[in-house]
């Protein structure tokens, strides 16, 4: 999977549980809560809907390495990749 | 400057020993001019060499710690009180935050206290609806916010709240029309400030809650609460002087400002504040780093950290915590016992609600816990398990083990005073001299108290109580949308989530498009802890002759319970409104 599609999977998941978060003017290096009102709830809403939607698992201890899409990003490449 | 009116009622408070033991415990004003909330927990703690002790030690994000001195922040309140009075703020009226757990929320809360304005802190997760119904209804004067809060949800609401005459900006360099800079008015007013006679039953606090059906109720407390603050700091979470306590609660509820600014204060504690999110590691990072002695969560939170196992807390040292305790909804046992393999302790559940004004069962610090039950009440208060009759009297359960609705004996000092300009719903709450709590529970043949359900329609997520109509309201407003039904549906972390069931005008279509639509609809307007976590369509909703939408059995539905079984969540009861 290249980068734009992982982008694209990652910002579907995430309007998916907050579809106010408008793709455009997310900035990658902030963490989502940052930007917008993200629950916990919503958070873990978000990470089972990527490990659904990439078919991969991610353990409790690395939820926070996907707080930013330049971290889910970073993470994802690396678990998808590896 | 109308006083806040507050309807006529005249319930004997109870003279148990214990609560007479407790007055004896506060200082009173000086020269015996009454009681006051911010002189038991600030100026009483402020003279001499124990006012340099730290009474707020607030952590900067990214690193670092401010801490307040009791003598600093008897001097920022005192300034506070007299910018109230120089914007010709007077007692009686309401001041109100839409912060986080910064300095300036403290600062707020006790010095409108200190001007016997009432405080009113409101949820900054709110939405702008919600933001404008409570701004409305608490008759607001004062708001203190931040500018990107104003900004985003309050701008827009200044022309239908004429009464809101100031908001105050906290941070540097920005001004916004309409707007006053925090920093700014408080550098200017004197520090000099004696607290005005008071008497206990002048209303001090406003908090609201949700309603099932209407709009949110602004309960008033009063003065005398802090009689219970105290109180149920020290026997229920063990709070003593030398205790850095962390209440994690959020400011906007009821919880943070009674345990999470009050309680500690009253006994000259320091509180802890920590203005960023919930994270775990971070979390268990705080109590290593500032030793965190006394710890008052929610279940969400606990159950949380329980997914991320022991195993990570074992990295970190948390041999400071003494008392461990919890808020918000019933903790279930594995909850209770994963604090003892983690920590070394169990979390000992409490029990309280808006309306109470502060714990009045619990499982106390010092004692065993019972592992799921609530707790057991404290002295001097009296519960019992009733059911409403026919006639519209009450009849107490003695039975254990009997589920009936959990009512308190009414007159216990944190209770209560009134719903703001809503003297026959407030009415409502009492029969026969005991406040209905609208929670299920049932007492075992030893007197632990342990939780059903609820009474009513209202919502238990993460803590908060959600009430239907409001979420039902926003959904309608959109177009495609005929008709909204609004249930809790259960959850293992937040132990219900907000789910809503919608029907759909003809010519739409309930795709994913839509989904996204309407869930984007309400969390812009009412917030993303309000608004749904899931949207349903259907053709129709189940409702009453009368046209009331049964939510019973649309949550019936939703647990898979045949239509038959409606009978286990249908309490005994009639409707509170």
């Amino acid at each position: 999977m290249d980068q734009d599609q992982l982008t694209r999977q990652i910002i579907d998941a995430l309007t998916s549980v907050a579809p106010e978060v408008e793709a455009g003017a997310l900035d990658p290096e902030v963490s989502f809560r940052d930007q917008y009102e993200i629950d916990s709830v919503d958070f873990l809403n978000f990470v089972l809907r990527l490990e659904q939607e990439l078919g991969v698992k991610i353990p409790e201890v690395d939820y926070p390495k996907l707080s930013s899409l330049k971290g889910c990003r970073s993470y994802l490449g690396r678990v998808l990749g590896g | 400057m109308d006083p806040v009116p507050i309807s006529s009622d005249t319930h004997p408070t109870p003279c148990q020993g214990i609560l007479t033991a407790a007055r004896a415990g506060l200082a009173g004003l000086p020269g015996g001019k009454g009681l006051n909330i911010a002189h038991e927990a600030v100026d009483r703690h402020a003279e001499g060499t124990a006012g340099e002790r730290a009474a707020i030690r607030c952590l900067i994000p990214g690193g670092g710690a401010r801490t307040i001195s009791y003598r600093a922040l008897a001097g920022l309140t005192s300034r506070f009180a007299n910018l109230l009075g120089r914007l010709d703020i007077g007692a009686g009226e309401v001041v109100a935050t839409l912060l986080g757990r910064v300095p300036e929320l403290y600062i707020t809360a006790l010095g409108a206290m200190k001007n016997r304005s009432l405080y009113c802190p409101l949820y900054s997760a709110f939405g702008p609806e919600p933001l404008r119904q409570r701004l409305g209804i608490g008759q607001v004067r004062l708001l203190v916010t931040t500018p990107e809060q104003y900004r985003r949800k309050v701008a827009d609401l200044r022309k239908g709240l004429p009464g809101l005459r100031h908001v105050l900006l906290v941070g540097e360099g920005v001004s916004l029309p309409g707007c006053q800079s925090f920093d700014e008015l408080l550098a200017q007013a004197p520090e000099g400030f004696a607290i005005p006679p008071t008497d206990a039953e002048d209303p001090a606090l406003l908090h609201f809650t949700s309603g099932t059906t209407g709009p949110p109720k602004a309960a008033v407390h009063v003065h005398a609460a802090v009689l219970m603050h105290r109180l149920t700091g020290r026997l229920v979470l063990d709070i003593q002087r030398d205790d850095l306590f962390w209440c994690t609660a959020d400011p906007g509820w009821v919880t943070g400002t009674v345990y999470g600014i009050l309680a500690p204060l009253t006994l000259g504690a320091t509180l802890l504040a920590d203005p960023e999110p919930f994270d775990p590691e971070r979390w268990y990072g705080v109590i290593q780093d500032q030793r965190v002695t006394v710890w008052y969560t929610s279940p969400t939170a606990i159950r949380m950290l329980m997914r991320l196992g022991v195993e990570r807390v074992r990295r970190y040292d948390t041999r400071s915590l003494r008392s461990l305790a919890s808020v918000g909804e019933p903790l279930n046992p594995e909850a209770v016992l994963w604090g003892q393999e983690a920590f070394g302790r169990p979390f000992h559940d409490t029990w309280w609600q808006t309306e109470t004004g502060a714990i009045l069962i619990a499982n106390p610090a010092t004692e065993p816990v019972r592992p799921g039950s609530m707790g057991r009440p404290l002295p001097g208060i009296e519960a019992a398990v009733v059911r409403r009759g026919e006639g519209g009297g009450l009849e107490i359960i003695e039975t254990p083990n009997l589920p009936g609705e959990l009512a308190l004996r009414a007159g216990w000092p944190s209770m209560f005073r009134a719903y703001l300009g809503e003297p026959a719903r407030y009415a409502r709450s009492f029969v026969d001299g005991w406040y209905l709590s609208g929670d299920l529970v049932r007492r075992d043949a030893e007197g632990w108290y342990w939780f059903v359900g609820r009474a009513d329609d209202l919502i238990k997520t993460s803590g908060h109580l959600i009430g239907p109509f409001e979420v039902e309201n926003v959904l309608m407003e959109h177009p495609a949308v005929a008709e909204a039904g609004v249930i809790g549906k259960p959850d293992p972390i937040a132990m219900e989530v907000v789910k809503a069931f919608v029907v759909l005008k003809p010519g739409y279509a309930g795709d994913e498009v839509l989904r996204r639509q309407l869930l984007a609809h309400c969390r812009r307007r009412l917030g993303a802890v309000v608004a749904p976590k899931e949207i349903e369509f259907r053709p129709g909703l189940p409702r009453t002759r009368s046209g009331k939408i049964l939510r019973r059995l649309l949550k019936a539905e939703e647990l898979g319970l045949p239509p038959g079984d409606l009978s286990t969540l249908e309490p005994p009861l009639r409707n509170r409104e």
